[in-house]
């Protein structure tokens, strides 16, 4: 068994207030021995980029409920790629419909969790799937 | 014969911790209380409501969350469900606009008209309001960090089509202590954002007396994981806190105490609901009248919209949402709410949709048509059971504002984020005790489809050219106004927050010279700051 504890960036992406699914996540993700740091609300793809970067992420994850998820990570997706973290995990969760999976998946987030996913779905597809 | 107690049947508690009892009998009425803190209908302490008659004089006001793209779209759904028998409005504005950002600005991309109405200027509120008589339809403002502005644009507009301001009603949400612990739509740092609460509402007492400047919301913070006694006891930790900012200001309880209003959450059990409700109108007259020696009795009522909450609708089987906003409005009516409005079952995938909406609507008019709640008062009063949990709740209620007063106050605990992180604990064990079937949600966690099918939901579109009109409209306006008449109110507005004045007089006119929802919130965070919210480890 590994001994490292991955390090994650949760944040809220955008204008978004909708945080008490990001905080149970948080707390979840903690319980499952993850150092999570959760950045509040209202960010930048800028400030996500840099937050990131700065505790070397290995895990980054967005909580995006009020759809605006698609534009905000066409804007973010340079950022991480530009900031060294393209081969980290990148996962999404929230209010996102369907039809939007493909699009997100072509972004590089390859874990997509929509309303409604379990907190342990989201935990063991973090252990599987981290660098 | 012994009757023994089932021995597999464990003890049940509601949500707010109380032990259900098996059975309940006058006895229990008697422990808890008695009948002593009831009182008459229309009559202090109105635990059974705060008219005589309620629905026998006049039914809850249906008013259903509405809003998206821009004004003229909004403007269509708004006489859509007018035609179809709404009675209120509630407006939804999209995040730009709750943050106070013009639809133009670097952090408002992607963002412009996608969970409510783009609004920047006077010119949306006269196109989202034409042709719906103000009189007849009264207009509540989901609007918070931004109240100050859309509240000055409530009343120019209304002014302008010839309404008379003193006699003008209506309801601005503008509760930012809990945008702080939940919703999240705060712009200022805390004090400065309460000291706006308390502009609004001494503006409002002075210059629109009709007017409710503000909601309380225990809805959200139920929302972000408060059980029902929390949801109560914080919204009045809340407006105790807004009452005693303009108390401070050497005005009179009696002269805003009656403006102000609630707003809470329906889901759950349906007799802690109704328990609930009855519980916190006794509480709350009991508070103006003993700590705030209000003087009128419109000043002890708690008036409220109670909103069948979306915390309990499901987005697995959606379709099932439809009979849970049935209940969650029957338990308005019992609780005898002035106003309600249902979540609707499309919501948890997108805007809700005409249909949907006017599915909402009918099942709330059918229970004022065809169900006989608007024929007595308080049909649930002196139920043992239901008298037993008012009075317990009651109790519990005052429990929870007394730690908050020993804490330090809401103001402080709000700051400090200590509400914020014992609600999302609270969250956090709720989805646990979900996810492990211990707390039961029907499709979610029992009975579910063997193959969770496509839902059949209409997704509300985006059109991305809405955005660009908004913006056009708003360089139309910015080019069109009179620039002396905008650059002199907007430096007033920062005169008057710099030196501690009411900021609200020079908003009003800052509005009707057609200055911009941001322009205004850039001349009052040069002020106050701009909040941050700090990362969590």
């Amino acid at each position: 068994m590994r001994n490292w504890r991955p390090r994650i960036l949760l944040a809220k992406p955008g204008l978004d207030g909708h945080d008490q699914g990001a905080k149970v996540v948080a707390r979840a993700l903690k319980e499952a021995g993850f150092e999570v740091t959760y950045t509040g609300l209202r960010q930048t793809p800028e400030a996500i980029a840099d937050a990131a970067r700065a505790i070397d992420a290995d895990i980054v994850a967005l909580s995006s409920m009020a759809g605006s998820h698609i534009s905000f990570c066409e804007r973010l997706k340079p950022l991480l790629d530009d900031a060294g973290l393209g081969e980290k995990l990148w996962i999404i969760g929230g209010n996102l419909p369907k039809a939007d999976h493909p699009r997100l998946a072509e972004l590089g987030f390859r874990g997509i969790f929509p309303s409604s996913s379990r907190l342990e779905d989201i935990v063991d597809f973090i252990r599987s799937n981290a660098p | 014969m012994t009757v023994r107690p089932n021995p597999a049947i464990g003890p049940v508690r509601n949500e707010s911790g109380i032990e259900i009892k098996p059975v309940y009998t006058e006895e229990d009425v008697r422990r808890s209380g008695g009948f002593d803190f009831v009182g008459d209908p229309g009559a202090y302490p109105f635990v059974r409501g705060i008219h005589p008659l309620m629905y026998r004089h006049r039914p809850y006001t249906m008013r259903q969350y509405t809003g998206f793209s821009n004004a003229r779209q909004t403007n269509e759904r708004f006489k859509y469900l007018i035609a179809n028998g709404q009675t209120g409005l509630n407006v939804a504005f999209d995040l730009p606009t709750q943050c106070g950002l013009d639809s133009d600005d670097p952090l408002a991309q992607g963002e412009v008209g996608r969970v409510g109405m783009a609004v920047d200027t006077l010119r949306d509120f006269e196109i989202a309001f034409d042709g719906i008589d103000l009189d007849k339809i009264t207009v509540s403002l989901t609007i918070n960090g931004a109240a100050p502005q859309l509240i000055a644009m409530y009343l120019a507009m209304a002014e302008k089509r010839g309404y008379d301001v003193a006699r003008l009603r209506g309801t601005a949400q503008n509760d930012i202590l809990k945008e702080f612990i939940g919703r999240g739509t705060w712009i200022y740092p805390v004090e400065p954002s309460v000291r706006l609460v308390g502009d609004t509402i001494e503006y409002c007492a002075r210059h629109a007396p009709k007017y409710s400047p503000v909601s309380v919301c225990g809805y959200h913070i139920r929302e972000s994981g408060a059980n029902p006694v929390q949801e109560m006891a914080y919204a009045f930790c809340i407006a105790s806190a807004y009452a005693d900012e303009v108390l401070a200001r050497g005005m009179d309880i009696d002269d805003f105490a009656g403006r102000l209003s609630f707003n809470f959450n329906v889901f759950g059990s349906i007799f802690e609901q109704v328990a609930k409700f009855r519980a916190g109108r006794g509480l709350w007259a009991k508070i103006v009248k003993e700590k705030y020696k209000a003087a009128r009795p419109e000043s002890e009522w708690l008036r409220m919209i109670a909103g069948g909450g979306g915390g309990g609708l499901t987005f697995e089987q959606p379709e099932v949402n439809i009979v849970r906003g049935a209940y969650y409005a029957l338990i308005a009516a019992l609780s005898g709410a002035q106003t309600t409005a249902l979540c609707c079952f499309d919501e948890a995938y997108t805007i809700p949709s005409e249909y949907a909406q006017r599915i909402s609507l009918r099942t709330m008019q059918l229970l004022i048509e065809e169900m006989g709640l608007s024929d007595t008062v308080d049909p649930m009063g002196g139920s043992w059971y239901i008298e037993t949990l008012t009075n317990e709740m009651r109790q519990m209620m005052e429990g929870v504002m007394r730690e908050v007063d020993e804490a330090g106050g809401v103001v402080k605990l709000v700051a400090r984020g200590i509400i914020q992180d014992k609600v999302s604990e609270q969250a956090y064990q709720r989805q646990l005790a979900i996810e492990s079937g211990a707390f039961r949600k029907v499709g979610v966690n029992c009975y579910r489809l063997p193959d969770e099918e496509e839902v059949d939901v209409k997704m509300h579109p985006y059109d991305e050219a809405e955005t660009r009109r908004q913006i056009a409209s708003l360089d139309d306006v910015r080019v069109t106004r009179d620039h002396d008449a905008v650059a002199k109110s907007l430096k007033d507005i920062g005169d008057a927050a710099r030196t501690g004045a009411n900021v609200m007089p020079a908003i009003v006119a800052a509005i009707k010279a057609y200055a911009s929802v941001g322009e205004i919130t850039g001349q009052l965070a040069a002020v106050y700051g701009r909040y941050r919210e700090p990362a969590m480890l």
